[in-house]
């Protein structure tokens, strides 16, 4: 079986400028949603009581708010989870109440007036544990674009680098602009995400910039242009079957991993599918507009270029 | 070209072998089981305690699987949940007459139901964690600040004491937050005060500060001591919380150190968190009172009299009764420390205890006149109290270091030691994070993460060997043993599984198959341009693993990324996904060509092979089509 069959290199950077546009557009949309709405932050970002509580018959949500409301709560918020007999109840931190007596309380109150319920899940956290979250996940963001950068500009070529780079941080804000216009919850399995795709999908603009490196080793009359829309075009069925078969998986997760791992694999959806497009367009192009040369790649002191079949001299399996 | 040399497949029979067998444990699932734990530091569960419970159980006629002792532990295998329950309420009645006062903790867990052969030779499941398994999660911040604040203060009366006993006459002492300020009228006084605090105050650093006529001395409390003072209190609130919640009766409790100032306590299979919330926020407080050694007081020890007034009866941990005065003479608020030791003269096994300033004054009055009489050391839990121990005065004993002694084991004073410095905290708690899962929760999630890797599993496998054929096959094999060793190092590490986990353990097997593409995609190219089925297959293995290491390398940044700065459920995630793409190297790239030189290696013409439609451009057809047909 093939899917493949392209009797010639598909001209991707034709259409570099138009589509270099439109993913402006889009990132500038994202970056005004992250902006304007904000990220729906979990509670783990928050601080706060997140409960979840199970019914044996489908759960009367009104009838669960008015009962914690009761309690003097102000921002509650009160949904189905998952099913309609599970209900999950969102509890802001309050300064002064003991975080432990909080759900306590609530759960009290719940069971009076309906005893049929069951605590499935409770969690609380407290308001310095979040400030820390947030800071750590802004430093590992860093670690794993700098750490990236710095491998690629050895390994490559800073030009590579910088696009590869480039590209990812546009998924990273694009995903997160997704969950800023949706609302959809940012827990920290969906931190976890946004960086794995950063890692996943910098893979997508290794292998492009790979194949372009020994283009330019292999075929000495094919100019910049050339060279880069054969890189992609041979190695196109690989991105496409590659990211099929991780998108098998997360799509396994998103029917089977139930409501905690949904926003999980959503956001790896996201970061999937604009991974292929960016790593493609956007990475390729960036490294195109930066002024990528023979010369950059084919170094001819360099040991490496006297065997232009071994594009990688030193590593062995 | 395509041979491997005889080491080769040697690791990789070797690697599986050892793969399968740490994996192995994780198939025999889990059968219940009854723990039996020491109930008391004073306690210690031995071989002797395991013939009692085997006794009991079968003069109650309950039959069990299994049981062992690990060294802390004894824990009875059973078949079924219903024995369980009666095993229990057996062994909890032969091993704890006193339920209000239990020496053991019998509690029911989970034990793997893996041969004893596997066990025996370290090879154990996975733990898992316990959004899996169901229980309580806490995270509580101890207070290194108010730790530090009663240290000064402790440190401040010693001072006091020790300038009056030299005869150095100060203007005042106070603890201003948290240090400490001397006043002088002369200088020479304050160089003697000086030089006597570098001497017996190794703890302190002093600096002078004049202020107007008055010679000032501020001491403060060094850096590496307030480091240590500080790691001491954080050691005593995990050893008090492990003893609070061995009341609790959990199977496998677990107390970490998390970061300078935070213990993690995991309960799990713990649902009542009220309970668990107060058995954790309570406070023990140690005593000192004298006996009582009248007439009336003698006679009620012995049994044959009633408690005198002004008097409590006391159990002593050989269940001796003890009359005690109800007058407190001390607290553990006076002690400072508690040691085990031996005694100098007689080289018998002591404790050696350590009174702050106030607490040693008390206790030399107190000492000289009572020689000849007896004190008690009393532990209250609960509102209940218990005689740690009851010695004879010898002596008048002053400058606060206290020495108990006479009728103990090593054992004993290091137990007693232990038990003393857990009486109370060393600097309060707040919790700052709580996690409660129910079992139900658990068991589901164990059930979605299973689904989540198995159908992505079998679906990437289907697509493999449709779309590559033999090499598909082969890419699939090697997927199934990177999941192998990828639960194998996890089983080996006794690492925990999460939820989280899971979903890397998923993430890892889509993200290795990119691996298998990338070389199967490479291969097909070669034989597109050209080359003879071997040197398509070198080539392709050969081209492909530069960028197969390059794209590894990137992935494995982010998630150390990960591993370093996350926390939870994040760092779940991360120790995962990182061994993930460390399994994937090998099974991907190492075992997946072992297996093509295998099978591809040795044939020396070889026409054919099968990985699929190899489509050209030119119209040609498939040259190099697969033997069924693609």
């Amino acid at each position: 079986m093939e899917f493949f069959k392209f009797r010639k290199d598909i001209p991707f950077m034709r259409h570099a400028l138009a589509l270099n546009v439109v993913s402006i557009a889009t990132f500038l949309l994202a970056v005004f949603f992250l902006f304007s709405r904000g990220l729906h932050l979990s509670v783990e970002f928050t601080g706060g009581t997140v409960m979840e509580i199970g019914y044996s018959q489908p759960a009367d949500v009104s009838k669960v708010r008015s009962v914690i409301a009761a309690l003097g709560y102000t921002d509650i918020q009160v949904q189905t989870f998952g099913t309609a007999q599970d209900v999950i109840i969102r509890l802001p931190a309050q300064k002064g109440v003991s975080s432990a007596q909080q759900s306590e309380l609530a759960f009290a109150a719940l069971k009076q007036a309906d005893p049929g319920v069951n605590l499935r899940r409770q969690e609380f956290v407290g308001p310095q544990v979040g400030e820390e979250l947030v800071t750590d996940g802004l430093k590992a963001l860093a670690m794993v674009v700098v750490g990236i950068m710095i491998y690629l500009a050895v390994r490559f070529e800073w030009k590579f680098a910088v696009a590869a780079i480039v590209a990812n941080l546009h998924d990273v804000i694009i995903i997160l602009g997704f969950f800023a216009f949706f609302q959809w919850e940012f827990s920290l399995a969906v931190l976890a995400a946004v960086l794995a795709v950063l890692g996943y999908s910098v893979n997508e603009s290794v292998v492009i910039f790979d194949r372009i490196r020994e283009n330019f080793r292999r075929y000495r009359k094919m100019d910049t242009i050339e060279i880069i829309n054969n890189a992609i075009t041979s190695t196109i069925s690989r991105t496409i079957i590659t990211h099929g078969s991780t998108q098998i998986m997360v799509l396994s997760m998103l029917l089977f991993g139930g409501p905690t791992l949904y926003y999980f694999a959503l956001a790896l959806t996201i970061g999937i599918c604009f991974g292929i497009y960016s790593s493609v367009f956007v990475g390729a192009a960036i490294a195109m507009w930066l002024g990528i040369k023979r010369e950059d790649m084919v170094k001819p002191t360099s040991p490496k270029a006297t065997d232009p079949n071994d594009p990688n001299a030193g590593a062995t399996v | 070209m395509n041979r491997y040399p005889v080491w080769k497949y040697v690791i990789i029979v070797i690697a599986m072998l050892v793969g399968a067998f740490f994996t192995l444990p994780n198939f025999f699932g889990e059968a219940p089981a009854v723990q039996v734990s020491s109930g008391k530091a004073t306690v210690k569960v031995d071989t002797a305690v395991q013939r009692r419970v085997e006794e009991a159980l079968k003069t109650a006629g309950i039959a069990f699987d299994a049981i062992t002792f690990d060294g802390n532990s004894i824990k009875v295998r059973l078949n079924t949940t219903d024995n369980q329950l009666k095993a229990k309420d057996v062994i909890q009645k032969a091993l704890v007459p006193d339920p209000s006062d239990p020496a053991y903790i019998v509690a029911l867990n989970l034990l793997s139901r893996s041969p004893t052969w596997l066990s025996a030779m370290g090879a154990a499941p996975m733990y898992l964690g316990l959004d899996l398994r169901g229980g309580v999660h806490f995270m509580l911040q101890v207070d290194m600040q108010a730790a530090l604040t009663k240290k000064v203060e402790s440190l401040s009366g010693d001072l006091r004491t020790a300038l009056r006993e030299k005869n150095v006459r100060h203007g005042g002492i106070n603890r201003v937050d948290q240090s400490i300020e001397l006043r002088f009228r002369e200088a020479s006084v304050m160089a003697a005060a000086k030089s006597l605090i570098a001497d017996q105050f190794t703890d302190l650093q002093t600096v002078e500060a004049p202020d107007g006529s008055e010679f000032k001395l501020t001491a403060r409390i060094k850096e590496v001591a307030a480091r240590t003072i500080q790691q001491q209190a954080l050691k005593q609130n995990m050893v008090t919380l492990h003893n609070r919640i061995n009341e609790l009766g959990v199977a496998e409790p677990v107390i970490q150190q998390q970061g300078q100032d935070r213990i993690v306590v995991q309960l799990p299979g713990v649902q009542d968190t009220a309970k668990a919330k107060d058995i954790l926020g309570r406070t023990a407080t140690l005593e000192v009172r004298l006996v009582d050694e009248s007439a009336e007081g003698r006679s009620a020890e012995a049994g044959t009299g009633p408690v005198p007034f002004g008097s409590e009866r006391f159990l002593e941990r050989n269940n001796q009764p003890v009359i005690v005065k109800k007058q407190v003479i001390l607290t553990g608020e006076n002690l400072t420390d508690a040691q085990p030791g031996f005694d100098n003269e007689t080289q018998e096994a002591a404790v050696h205890l350590n009174l702050d300033a106030k607490g040693s004054r008390i206790f030399r009055d107190i000492t000289r006149e009572n020689i000849g009489k007896r004190m008690a050391i009393l532990l209250f839990e609960k509102g209940k109290g218990e005689v740690v121990t009851a010695p004879v005065i010898r002596s008048e004993i002053g400058g606060g270091r206290v020495q108990i002694s006479g009728r103990m084991s090593t054992v004993e004073a290091n137990d007693t030691a232990l038990l003393l410095r857990a009486g109370s905290l060393a600097a309060p708690m707040e919790i700052i994070e709580e996690r409660t899962i129910g079992p139900s929760l658990g068991a589901e999630n164990i059930a979605k993460g299973f689904n989540s890797v198995i159908w992505g599993f079998l679906v990437i496998v289907l697509f493999m060997c449709v779309y590559y054929m033999v090499f598909g096959v082969f890419s699939s094999i090697a997927l199934g043993v990177n999941l192998l060793l990828l639960v194998a190092v996890l089983s080996m590490l006794q690492a925990t599984l999460t939820l989280p986990g899971m979903a890397a353990m998923a993430l890892a097997l889509g993200m290795a198959i990119d691996s298998n593409v990338l070389i199967n995609e490479r291969v097909r190219e070669e034989l597109r341009s050209g080359a003879s089925p071997q040197a398509a297959i070198n080539a392709g293995y050969d081209r492909a693993w530069g960028t197969i290491f390059d794209s590894n390398v990137t992935t494995l940044i982010a998630g150390l990324a990960l591993l370093i700065f996350g926390s939870g459920p994040v760092r779940g995630f991360a120790v995962v996904h990182c061994i993930g793409i460390l399994t994937s190297m090998f099974s991907a790239v190492f075992f997946s060509r072992g297996l093509v030189n295998f099978w591809y290696g040795r044939v020396k013409k070889l026409k054919n092979v099968s990985i699929g439609t190899v489509w050209r451009p030119d119209g040609a057809g498939a040259v190099v089509k697969s033997g069924q047909g693609g």
